[in-house]
């Protein structure tokens, strides 16, 4: 995939009450507690601080949650760009939105009805002005993500790329992110991004 | 402090979700954008909104905003003359 050699040098696995950093389990939560309570214990746990984490739709906060993890070990460029992609796209907040427009509808809530506002709500958090672009896929694509990563990363408009899978549909969760670089032990590869987001993690 | 004032302060933290916020942390004369509760102009708009679900107030003036959502004093003030529900 790579003529220079980047590399996988973090990843972050978010799914079933469980967020792992790298193949370590970070933190977990009963099973339980629905999504509202499981982002707000992870939110607690990580100590985030940032009360328009509360004003969030569920997909922003699952990003923001991912990110606080993939990025406190590193520094973290402002020119490092976001390439995310689901299935799902912001149908949750959507049908949401649906529902409030039989009354009142709410301007919150519609702030929320695109999938690639958790693109702008990481990079207003970290104070990124980078490339982004959010993709819809059937499925994790690793091909595409790679290939897109490798071509920013080629063109020299950013040090690093965070890239991945970032999916709610139906209170479920399933969040993959990975920040690729020149730094790491891990090759960027097809296979590489394919075999971590399968991992089981345990 | 009165009851309008309570509610108000409830209603906010609650719509707007300011879930870090107790109804003790909002000063009744102090101002809910800029440098008091930090709110943005979405919260704006939700409070538009507020007024009118909860009291039967509609705002056709946005520039009327400025000056009723100054505080909650002033919400309060607006509220108690202008109500329909």
């Amino acid at each position: 995939m790579s003529k220079v050699s980047y590399k996988i040098t973090d990843f972050v696995r978010i799914k079933d009450h469980r967020i792992f950093h790298g193949k370590d389990q970070d933190f977990k939560t009963e099973k339980s507690l629905g999504l509202d309570q499981f982002l707000k214990a992870s939110y607690k746990n990580l100590e985030i601080a940032y009360p328009k984490f509360h004003k969030m739709d569920g997909l922003c906060k699952l990003g923001i949650i991912a990110s606080e993890v993939l990025f406190k070990d590193h520094f973290i460029s402002p020119d490092t760009a976001l390439v995310f992609s689901n299935s799902a796209s912001s149908l949750e907040t959507d049908k949401k939105h649906r529902q409030a427009m039989s009354g009142m509808v709410s301007p919150a809530l519609f702030v929320y009805t695109l999938p690639n506002i958790v693109l702008g709500e990481i990079s207003i958090k970290h104070k990124l002005q980078s490339e982004n672009v959010f993709f819809m896929e059937n499925r994790f694509n690793p091909q595409l993500l790679g290939d897109y990563a490798e071509v920013l990363l080629e063109a020299k408009k950013t040090p690093a790329v965070v890239c991945g899978w970032i999916d709610l549909k139906n209170a479920e969760y399933d969040v993959f992110l990975c920040l690729i670089s020149k730094e790491g032990e891990i090759p960027l590869s097809k296979e590489n991004l394919k075999q971590l987001y399968l991992f089981e993690y345990e | 402090m009165s009851d309008l004032r309570t509610e108000l302060k409830q209603s906010i933290i609650e719509q707007l979700n300011l879930e870090e916020l107790e109804l003790a942390d909002i000063d009744n004369d102090e101002p809910l954008f800029g440098d008091g509760l930090g709110l943005d102009s979405i919260d704006a708009l939700e409070l538009i909104v507020m007024l009118e679900k909860d009291y039967g107030i509609k705002l056709t003036d946005p520039e009327q905003g400025k000056e009723i959502f100054a505080s909650i004093d002033k919400m309060a003030e607006y509220i108690e003359a202008n109500r329909t529900k």
